[in-house]
């Protein structure tokens, strides 16, 4: 296990669909380094995936010139994860997806993400940046909470 | 960055003298898995049960997941039998998360999807 307190790991990625990869495996690097079982590092890198696929799309809009950018800060027993982009953010976090009125077309097949996020870490919230310039979300992700 | 979906259709006995669609995918599963995944159903017969094998599935994330999801509402609407096999462990439970078990079974391999179709 390697002491990565203090030393927070930032990067910025494309607002472009493909590249939540790169924040994921950067992620799912980190994790590892910080000793997370395999199945607590799946759970973050679908959630940080979700993250920057709804900063990509959502908050920047897919305009390449906007970049997303990453966070990742160790602790003790936990990693902290911000994913940020320049989108006014959301007013309300959706209702849980309901596969029953999705398959008989009552709602969109699509509006999963954060839904998943929040079921995979165990802490979560969107947040308006207070210069009123982008948003971001935050993301808590314990190491010793075992996965379902 | 993303990597293309690929689908091969197989076509297999089910063991009683009847056939099943295999659908077989590999790389990703996401926004640009439109035509690999909704567009290869179109395809395949309707009066047999298919199997989804995501056995060589890289990456699946909520707009792929989604697309999995109308090609359920598809072969609800024809009454096709579809069930899939090959998801990890952490996508079988992302899987059921979101409820696409309540429409599709999961199973750990090809032989037991097939015996349950």
């Amino acid at each position: 296990m390697v002491n990565l307190k203090g030393k927070p790991v930032e990067l910025r990625v494309p607002s472009r669909m493909g590249y939540e990869k790169v924040a994921m495996g950067t992620a799912a690097s980190v994790a590892k380094l910080m000793g997370f079982p395999d199945a607590r590092i799946e759970d973050l890198k679908t959630a940080i995936a979700e993250a920057c696929i709804n900063a990509i799309e959502h908050g920047n809009r897919l305009n390449d010139n906007l970049c997303v950018g990453v966070t990742l800060s160790a602790h003790d027993d936990s990693l902290e994860v911000t994913v940020l982009d320049d989108g006014a953010g959301i007013s309300k976090v959706p209702p849980k997806p309901d596969i029953d009125r999705k398959m008989h077309g009552e709602e969109d097949a699509r509006g999963m993400g954060m839904f998943l996020i929040q079921s995979l870490v165990d802490e979560a919230e969107w947040v308006k940046a207070g210069n009123g310039k982008g948003s971001y979300v935050r993301l808590v992700i314990r190491l010793d909470k075992e996965s379902d | 960055m993303q990597t293309e979906t690929k689908a091969n259709i197989d076509q297999i006995a089910d063991g009683n003298g009847g056939r099943v669609t295999v659908l077989r995918f590999s790389g990703d599963i996401s926004s640009g898995s439109h035509d690999a995944l909704l567009g290869t159903y179109t395809t395949v017969s309707k009066s047999q049960p298919v199997l989804l094998d995501f056995s060589k599935v890289e990456y699946i994330n909520s707009s792929g997941i989604a697309l999995v999801i109308q090609m359920l509402m598809e072969a609800n609407k024809n009454g096709q039998k579809i069930a899939a096999f090959g998801l990890t462990p952490h996508f079988q439970k992302v899987f059921t998360m979101v409820g696409i078990t309540k429409y599709a079974s999961l199973y750990q391999d090809e032989a037991a999807a097939k015996a349950s179709i």
